[in-house]
């Protein structure tokens, strides 16, 4: 089963990112901004990351531009998802190196989609 | 089953190919309903009576029974064998005339025939000096109209669409995303039943026949597939949708490599199996 670290600051997104995930046979663990998943994905990487753009402490393009310099950070494939849903904020997430975009609200047909997109669904 | 249930199951038949089951007639109800309600009749016979006479009528009943669900790169196996297998043996094939046509012969909204557009257009570099016609038909005016806008919701701009396409074939309008004129451009939306004949369509390389024939009944399968046969060129390829099959309908195609869903038109000298055999 591959696993999937969900970073966004509202508990009711990760809740419901979670359970679509769980339904894709995803195993599905959460952070709630930028810094915390830094700290996450230090422990152990996961396979896939679907990450906030707007969060406290740290923003999802800042802990990805984090990410993709650590030993291993180029593995995991980033979904960015947010309400961020303008062709300028998509080309900056993937010169940061997004792997893909989903814009929110989302629902389970463009999750599995977008997995698919990056080879994991 | 109500004489009501049944004649509407003949008029759709006839007009559109489509078969009804008769376990569905509550399903049947629940999409009628609102066109019932509409013309200012009451119910299902009162309908009934009139689709011969009023064709509009006649015309939203058909709509409302089809199924216009539809979406970009749809199972993506058959996009990525056009892409990869399809298009380059065109490409010697028609060396010659520089030409290739493709159909997209239940269009829907339009997702399939962009589809292929921008596959096109990341081709365009093999493709200088070609040109390539898609054309793009459905029974339904209504489908047909949203098609040529090109205007797609949030959802259906993310549904199979990577973010590298979405950023270079459309343009954000307010909450929705138009796909972009050269790739609007590119495709030839008609309407077309495919119960009617399409002979006046010409012939085509590729024709995608995806998702449609699955809600026909059997004899009505069999004749558009005869018909769809004529439509396309000697070695040319009839694309179905992920859970179709051409067995016990035709026995004229012969699948192309792996990909089940990609079929190829068998040459004069390759004989068809019988009826009812595995192609
Ligand atoms: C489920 S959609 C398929 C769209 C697309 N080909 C795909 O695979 O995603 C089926 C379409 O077939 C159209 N259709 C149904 N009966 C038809 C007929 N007799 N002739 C032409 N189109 C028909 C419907 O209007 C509908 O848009």
């Amino acid at each position: 089963m591959k696993n999937v670290l969900v970073v966004d600051d509202s508990p009711m997104i990760r809740r419901i990112a979670k359970k679509i995930l769980e339904e894709l046979n995803f195993k599905a663990s959460e952070a709630e901004d930028g810094q915390k998943a830094l700290a996450a994905v230090a422990s152990a990487m996961p396979d896939a990351i679907l990450l906030d753009w707007n969060m406290p402490v740290m923003d999802g393009l800042e802990f990805l531009v984090n990410l993709r310099q650590m030993p291993n950070g180029a593995a995991p494939k980033v979904l960015f998802c947010t309400t961020e849903s303008d062709v300028k904020h998509i080309t900056r997430a993937m010169q940061a190196g997004a792997d893909e975009y989903i814009m929110k609200p989302f629902n389970k047909q463009i999750v599995k989609s977008k997995f698919e997109e990056v080879g994991l669904c | 089953m109500s004489q009501a249930f049944a004649a509407l199951q003949n008029f759709l038949l006839k007009s559109s190919g489509l078969s009804l089951d008769r376990e569905k007639q509550y399903l049947v109800e629940a999409r009628l309903n609102p066109v019932i309600a509409q013309a200012g009749l009451n119910n299902l016979p009162e309908l009934v009576a009139r689709l011969e006479t009023d064709p509009t009528l006649a015309k939203k009943v058909t709509e409302a029974m089809t199924v216009n669900e539809t979406f970009f790169f749809r199972d993506r196996a058959p996009f990525e064998g056009f892409r990869k297998a399809i298009l380059p043996e065109l490409l010697e094939i028609r060396a010659q005339r520089r030409r290739i046509r493709l159909w997209s012969a239940a269009c829907s909204t339009g997702q399939e025939p962009y589809s292929l557009a921008m596959i096109l257009d990341e081709e365009a570099r093999r493709l200088v000096g070609w040109s390539v016609d898609i054309v793009a038909t459905d029974i339904a005016e209504s489908v047909l109209k949203r098609a040529r806008e090109g205007v797609y919701s949030h959802f259906e701009a993310q549904r199979g669409v990577p973010m590298s396409h979405l950023v270079r074939y459309f343009t954000k309008r307010k909450d929705q995303w138009a796909i972009n004129q050269n790739i609007k451009a590119r495709v030839d939306f008609r309407q077309q039943n495919l119960m009617s004949d399409f002979s006046h369509l010409g012939v085509f390389d590729v024709i995608f026949c995806r998702n449609v024939l699955i809600y026909f009944a059997p004899e009505q399968k069999r004749d558009v597939l005869a018909r769809l046969t004529r439509a396309l060129a000697p070695g040319g390829y009839l694309v179905l949708g992920a859970a179709e099959s051409v067995i016990g309908y035709s026995g004229e195609f012969k699948p192309h490599g792996e990909n089940r869903v990609i079929l190829t038109r068998r040459g004069p000298g390759e004989t068809a199996p019988a009826r009812g055999a595995a192609v």
